[in-house]
């Protein structure tokens, strides 16, 4: 064999040594990374949650844990609901545009009754849970408060559909669940349709 | 077999005794001299040179302490915030533990950040010493992914919310941020699973590359020599024997000096574990006594102070992915001050009004993020924050441009004493 067919034959062993080392260091890799998901158990603890809100007062607020999540429900008043569209000037999507909730929570009460908000109670900033601030132009909220949520930490405003205010940090609305009405008092709550 | 003894023989030369049966086989002799006894550094090395002995110090006290602590910690959302309160009531001397394990992750920064100064006031970072500072800049990043971690094992409040709002940081990354944060929780929300893994990097990962880089550290500051408050290179000024005229050995020149240093530093690390643990809640935040409840925000979320300048930055951008951007850049942006950097002199001594002017407003703007990061987030204060992340910013940027018109002096051939 001559020298340059020696030397491409070691190139080869070579090359080929690599590789096959590189592709099994990757496979090797894998159940490392994977082993970090959300477990089986994680994803069953995921479930969805069925709330009862028969006993939920106009103008009352329940708070439930879906997926760690805190989920808000809220009967609002007629009051409440009078008053949203007078926000609109003051918010960053008025109309839902973002894509923040199903498509029957994309209207203007941001929600499939009326009257109950469900709303995922974490600011789209960095997570905190903002305030249940009811009360209308209260001193240190001003003249256009007309009751919503305000979060502690950055001071992020939502109105009483979870909308967000401009010139604050988080960039978008509160986060709709995924729901549905089981009976006419009863929300099930991380799914849409089918059995729960 | 028998050529090999002769020349193990051989390589120990004519001394006997066991430092020459060690030598033949592992080169002890040989590092002590390279890295202690036979290492020269400056002469005129000032209390700014102790902060890196100093930071080794409190890696070990952070590593014995933090075994001590996993012996009665428990890593779990269940018992995590018992096991705490467990060490500091039932376990005997357990409350001097943790809290010396609390006061060190405070002081391992106080420390660092003064460590770092120093490298700005004399050019450190400049030729040849690039490499130190860019390991100890991943040291730094390294340190802050393990402060962060170790947070959130007391399971409080603020160790919840903390971690909280730090992961979903990694949410504003457009289309894989979300499934990324899912993944680095392992769960759909801060959970056992995530207090598990975070307990495993802290204790584990973390330390080990800590470790590791620190020797790189100290490996590549030993290559180039260290720097001096002149920033001469004293191995340009030989003496007949080849060692520096201008450098003293480390052993036992500079060591007794950092002695010194070291017996000052713990009588004041005594002073707050045994009388200030808490430091008004700046090392020991107060609703980190409440046990990790998901459905309540505590009222103001704050980070521990050493991640508060930072803090403030991501609060101060009113966009929430350029926000996480900017506190990023904030965080690296100091790794290319080596390249930034276009002055002919190192030392503060030699440089003209334009850095000095420069370094001070950029301490002042990293003191007073500091303190905004931990303030509410008013009007007047993102108005401030928002002041001083552009003067933060504009200390690095700006500097190719600063620090090549600015006027240097002379540097001289050897060091110069003050006082």
């Amino acid at each position: 064999m001559s020298d340059s067919g020696k030397s491409s034959r070691r190139h080869f062993l070579s090359v080929a040594t690599a590789v096959t080392g590189g592709v099994g260091s990757a496979f090797a890799l894998a159940p490392f990374v994977v082993s970090l998901k959300p477990s089986a158990r994680a994803q069953a603890l995921g479930a969805p949650v069925e709330i009862d809100v028969s006993a939920l007062q106009p103008g009352e607020m329940v708070r439930v844990e879906w997926r760690g999540k805190p989920v808000w429900v809220l009967n609002r008043t007629a009051a409440m609901l009078e008053r949203l569209p007078e926000n609109d000037g003051f918010l960053s999507d008025p109309n839902s545009e973002e894509d923040q909730q199903p498509e029957y929570a994309a209207n203007g009460t941001r929600s499939r009754k009326s009257e109950y908000l469900v709303v995922i109670g974490s600011c789209t900033h960095l997570g905190c849970a903002p305030l249940a601030r009811f009360e209308v132009q209260p001193a240190d909220l001003g003249s256009d408060w007309f009751g919503g949520f305000y979060c502690p930490c950055h001071g992020s405003k939502f109105d009483l559909a979870g909308r967000v205010y401009k010139g604050v940090p988080a960039p978008l609305n509160l986060a709709v669940p995924p729901y549905r009405f089981v009976s006419d008092d009863r929300i099930l709550v991380g799914a849409e349709e089918g059995v729960a | 077999m028998a050529r090999v003894e002769s020349e193990v023989r051989s390589a120990s030369g004519e001394k006997g005794g066991l430092l020459s049966w060690i030598d033949a086989r592992f080169p002890l002799t040989k590092m002590l001299s390279e890295h202690v006894t036979d290492y020269y550094a400056s002469k005129n090395l000032n209390l700014w040179y102790v902060f890196g002995v100093l930071s080794m110090l409190v890696l070990v006290i952070q590593i014995v302490s933090g075994i001590f602590l996993t012996m009665n910690y428990k890593p779990s959302a269940a018992d995590a915030f018992a096991s705490v309160e467990y060490i500091m009531r039932d376990v005997s001397g357990g409350w001097i533990i943790r809290y010396i394990h609390s006061t060190g992750a405070s002081a391992f920064f106080v420390v660092v950040y003064l460590h770092m100064f120093r490298a700005m006031l004399y050019g450190s970072y400049k030729k040849p010493r690039e490499l130190v500072w860019i390991v100890g800049m991943l040291i730094f990043v390294a340190l802050m992914a393990e402060a962060f971690m170790g947070y959130l094992l007391p399971w409080g409040q603020m160790s919840y919310w903390g971690a909280q709002v730090i992961v979903s940081l990694f949410g504003a990354i457009p289309v894989v941020g979300e499934s990324l944060v899912e993944w680095i929780r392992g769960d759909y929300s801060i959970s056992d699973i995530t207090l598990n893994r975070f307990f495993a990097l802290h204790v584990i990962a973390l330390p080990l590359a800590l470790v590791m880089l620190v020797a790189v550290h100290i490996l590549a500051l030993h290559e180039v020599g260290s720097n001096n408050p002149d920033g001469i290179e004293i191995k340009q000024n030989k003496n007949a024997d080849g060692n520096p005229v201008d450098g003293v050995t480390f052993w036992p020149f500079h060591t007794s000096k950092d002695l010194v240093a070291i017996i000052v530093f713990l009588a004041a690390f005594s002073a707050v574990v045994f009388f200030a643990p808490e430091m008004g809640g700046y090392f020991l935040e107060h609703a980190n006594f409440d046990p990790a409840d998901p459905l309540v925000t505590p009222e103001h979320i704050a980070p521990v102070w050493y991640f508060t300048p930072f803090y403030a930055i991501l609060r101060a951008v009113p966009d929430k992915l350029l926000g996480v951007i900017m506190m990023g850049a904030a965080v690296l942006l100091p790794l290319f001050l080596p390249w930034l950097d276009r002055a002919r002199v190192k030392s503060i001594r030699y440089r003209g009004i334009l850095y000095k002017a420069a370094l001070a407003i950029f301490v002042i703007s990293f003191i007073v993020l500091g303190y905004l990061g931990v303030q509410p987030a008013t009007d007047l204060y993102t108005l401030m924050a928002r002041i001083f992340t552009v003067l933060y910013f504009a200390f690095f940027l700006l500097m190719p441009w600063y620090t090549s018109i600015d006027k240097t002096k002379p540097v001289p051939d050897r060091v110069v004493y003050h006082g």
